[in-house]
C-alpha cells in the first residue's frame, strides 16, 4: 500500500479512484502518565510519555484506513491528512483520512 | 505558618519552573539549530498537490510528532498576561520549539530512507490538557509529509 500526501503517485497513473478512506481511534491517557507529565510540568520540556501514546495512536488510525482501503480494492491513498481533537478530558481522538485509489 | 509555607512553595516552584525551564529550552534550542544545519541538504516543501510532481522512483509518508510542555513559570506568566492581554512571548517560544522538533523528527526519518525532498508537508497542532482540564498546558503538534527519492 502506497501513503502519499500528494494528489498522485509519482511515476505512477492513477486508473481507478475509490472514493474517501478514514480511520480513527480514541485514546485516553494512563495514571501513571499523567503523574509524570505533572511533574514535568513544573520545569517544562518534552512529555515522552504522551509523544509515544500518539503515535501509537496514529498508526491504529493509520493502520484503519489502511484496512478499509484494502477492502476496496486499492493499492494507493494519496492526499492524507491527519486531524487531532479532544473528544472528553484525558482523551484524544486521533483521525486519518485519505482518497484510495488503483495506480499501475 | 501554614500560609507562609504555602508562599514558599509557590515561589520555590516558580523559581524552578524559571531557572530549571530556561535551561531546557535553552538546551532544546541548541539541538533544534543543530540538527536543522545538519539536516539542511534535504529541501522541505508546502506545495505538491498543485504542481506537476516531481520525477521520483519512490514514495512514503513520514509523520513526525512531539508533545511539549509549558513550565510552572510559563503557566504563571500566563495567568498574569490574561489581565491585561497582549503577546504572551513565553508561549511563542514553546509553539515554535514544538513546530520545529516535529518538523526535525519527520525530516530525519526520511532522510534516513533517503529522501532527496519532503513534499506537500502540512502542520497541526491541538492541545493536551491535563486530568482536570486546567493547570499547565501541553501541546501536541504533528508534521507529516512525502519523502520521494
Amino acid at each position: 500500500m502506497i501513503l502519499t500526501t500528494l494528489e498522485g503517485v509519482p511515476g505512477k497513473e492513477i486508473v481507478e479512484h475509490f472514493g474517501l478512506v478514514q480511520g480513527s481511534t480514541i485514546r485516553a491517557k494512563n495514571i501513571g502518565k499523567d503523574i509524570a507529565a505533572g511533574l514535568k510540568n513544573i520545569i517544562g520540556g518534552e512529555l515522552k510519555g504522551y509523544t509515544e501514546l500518539l503515535q501509537e495512536a496514529r498508526q491504529e488510525a493509520i493502520d484503519r484506513m489502511i484496512q478499509q482501503a484494502s477492502q476496496l480494492g486499492a493499492n494507493a491513498v494519496v492526499n492524507i491528512r491527519f486531524a487531532t481533537s479532544s473528544v472528553a478530558q484525558g482523551a484524544a481522538e486521533l483521525f486519518a483520512y485519505g482518497t484510495a485509489v488503483r495506480v499501475n | 505558618m501554614g500560609d507562609l509555607i504555602n508562599a514558599l512553595i509557590f515561589l520555590g516552584l516558580l523559581a524552578l519552573g524559571y531557572f530549571a525551564g530556561t535551561y531546557f529550552e535553552k538546551q532544546h534550542y541548541k539541538s533544534i539549530k543543530q540538527r536543522e544545519r545538519q539536516t539542511r541538504h534535504v529541501p522541505l516543501v508546502t506545495f505538491g498537490a498543485k504542481q506537476a510532481i516531481p520525477e521520483a522512483r519512490e514514495v512514503e509518508m513520514f509523520a513526525g510528532s512531539v508533545v511539549i510542555s509549558s513550565d510552572y513559570f510559563k503557566t504563571f506568566t500566563l495567568g498574569l498576561r490574561n489581565l491585561v492581554g497582549g503577546r504572551v512571548v513565553v508561549y511563542e517560544s514553546l509553539l515554535d520549539r514544538g513546530r520545529r522538533e516535529a518538523l526535525l523528527r519527520m525530516k530525519e526519518k526520511a532522510i534516513a530512507w533517503g529522501a532527496t525532498q519532503v513534499l506537500n508537508v502540512r502542520l497541526e497542532s491541538s492541545t493536551v490538557s491535563g486530568s482536570q482540564g486546567r493547570g499547565p498546558i501541553s501541546i501536541e503538534v504533528i508534521a507529516y509529509g512525502t519523502g520521494i527519492r
